[in-house]
């Protein structure tokens, strides 16, 4: 497997930011509420993972070992701040829809995590690479509980849409006299959607293990017959 | 800072090692405060920079905001320059002195446009707007910021509503405190007449109880509010 395939596939699978480090709960709890908010999120965080990434990677020789992590923390800071004021004062209408998530991004320590495990070791490309796939691992994992919670909690998908763009609307799923299901809606039920969505992935490695071994054996037996 | 002076005095043996350890702390912290003081002026460069424009399309909100409340066949006057200024007053649930605005047509007073402010929303304030008529009915209510949880107590803005053809905060139009008394201007789980949403009372409440407060305060005082010069101060006198 290249290196890059690797990056990849580390980030949206084998080691995926929530299912299987379970890291940036706080927004991801906070915000799955429906799926346009989730995504809302989940691609802005991809955009600060990939600046930050990116700057210190370019930085790393410049960061002494023992003051990394405050140096860490207050580059991210800066430039979540700095891509807040922008967004603020050159795409207006998409910060009132995206606005209240940028700052929340800083509380995602999934940036601080993939800053010190990777970029601080890693080349330019590399290191902008792994931002962005790890953030896609956020984003549809996000999605997915975004989508579940609504669909549960409101029988709707996509609610929310026509802030983005205005000629789309969201859909009604269930019935519209479906009277919701207020607890997927609540942090509750966020803990319940993202248990099942953990057990799921456990499992699916489980199956692929006990697979990979049952093979072994197998060829271990043809060989020692 | 006194303790590698100390062992530099009583030990000449350790005199080499501690100065070097001084030294990289010396420049670690040199390195630190290189790199605070530089993305401190990234982000002071950044605010400079965009300042202006957010404070210009705040004020295009802010108008845009008005209209939604106001229509604007309804005056005919400048209204961002018939403002006056109201101290911090406790039944707008305002913490900083805020301008209230005055449309007129023809030169007869037509409403008022007060901002007030919820303070016990489900996560912090909510800001209101409110446009009450001269008449002493209200015209309506928007909510101007807020923190109310995403897809559960944020349906106190029309956009985030899911009932589009009635969002709920359109319940208050036109109404007036002659028509529903101060008992009534609550939400049904406290016995008023309001409908709140079902996992997001708090939300409803504190917007309906401010929206009740701010109506009465503006009414009991309608006559001194609209009589005052343009640009005049507004000021509380308590028995």
């Amino acid at each position: 497997m290249s290196a890059y395939k690797e990056i990849a596939w580390n980030g949206i699978w084998k080691q995926n930011t929530i299912l299987a480090q379970l890291l940036g709960l706080c927004p991801l709890l906070a915000v799955s509420t429906n799926f346009v908010n989730a995504v809302s999120l989940g691609l802005a965080t991809i955009a600060v993972m990939m600046l930050a990434n990116f700057a210190i990677s370019a930085l790393r020789a410049l960061i002494p070992y023992e003051i990394r992590i405050p140096v860490f923390i207050l580059i991210i800071a800066a430039l979540v701040t700095v891509v807040d004021l922008a967004f603020n004062a050159f795409l207006h209408d998409m910060y009132l829809v995206l606005g209240i998530f940028i700052p929340l991004i800083v509380t995602n320590c999934i940036v601080l995590a993939r800053v010190e495990a990777f970029a601080a070791k890693n080349g330019l490309r590399a290191s902008t690479f792994d931002g962005m796939m790890m953030g896609i691992g956020f984003v549809w994992v996000i999605a997915l509980l975004g989508a579940v919670r609504e669909l549960i909690g409101q029988g709707t998908l996509f609610s929310g849409i026509e802030m983005i763009f205005p000629t789309l609307s969201g859909i009604q799923v269930l019935p519209a006299d479906y009277p919701g299901f207020l607890i997927a809606m609540l942090p509750p039920g966020a803990f319940f959607v993202l248990g099942l969505l953990i057990a799921g992935r456990n499992w699916l490695e489980a199956r692929t293990n006990r697979r990979v071994l049952a093979q072994r054996l197998m060829q271990h037996s043809s060989v020692t017959t | 800072m006194n303790e590698p002076v100390d062992t530099f005095d009583t030990s000449g043996a350790m005199a080499p090692r501690e100065s070097g350890a001084l030294r990289i702390s010396v420049r670690t912290a040199a390195i630190m405060l290189a790199f605070t003081v530089v993305f401190t002026a990234l982000m002071a460069g950044a605010y400079v920079v965009t300042a202006p424009l957010v404070t210009a399309s705040a004020q295009k909100e802010k108008l845009n905001l008005i209209g939604e409340v106001l229509p604007s066949a309804l005056y005919d006057n400048a209204l961002l320059d018939d403002w006056i200024e109201v101290p911090p007053i406790k039944e707008l649930g305002l913490s900083d002195a805020a301008r209230l605005y005055r449309a007129r047509k023809n030169g007869e007073a037509v409403a008022l446009i007060i901002e007030a402010a919820a303070p016990d929303g489900y996560s912090g304030h909510i800001g209101l707007l409110l446009a009450v008529k001269a008449s002493g009915e209200l015209l309506a209510v928007r909510v101007t910021e807020h923190r109310e949880t995403p897809g559960l107590g944020d349906y106190i803005v029309p956009k985030k509503d899911k009932n589009k053809a009635q969002p709920w905060i359109t319940q208050f139009n036109g109404l007036s405190l002659a028509t529903v008394t101060p008992e009534r201007w609550r939400v049904k789980k406290d016995g008023g007449r309001f409908d709140q949403r079902a996992g997001a009372t708090i939300s409803a409440r504190a917007v309906t109880n401010a929206s009740g407060r701010a109506l009465a305060w503006a009414v009991a005082h309608r006559d001194k509010l609209l009589a005052l010069p343009p640009n005049g101060r507004f000021e509380e006198t308590r028995p």
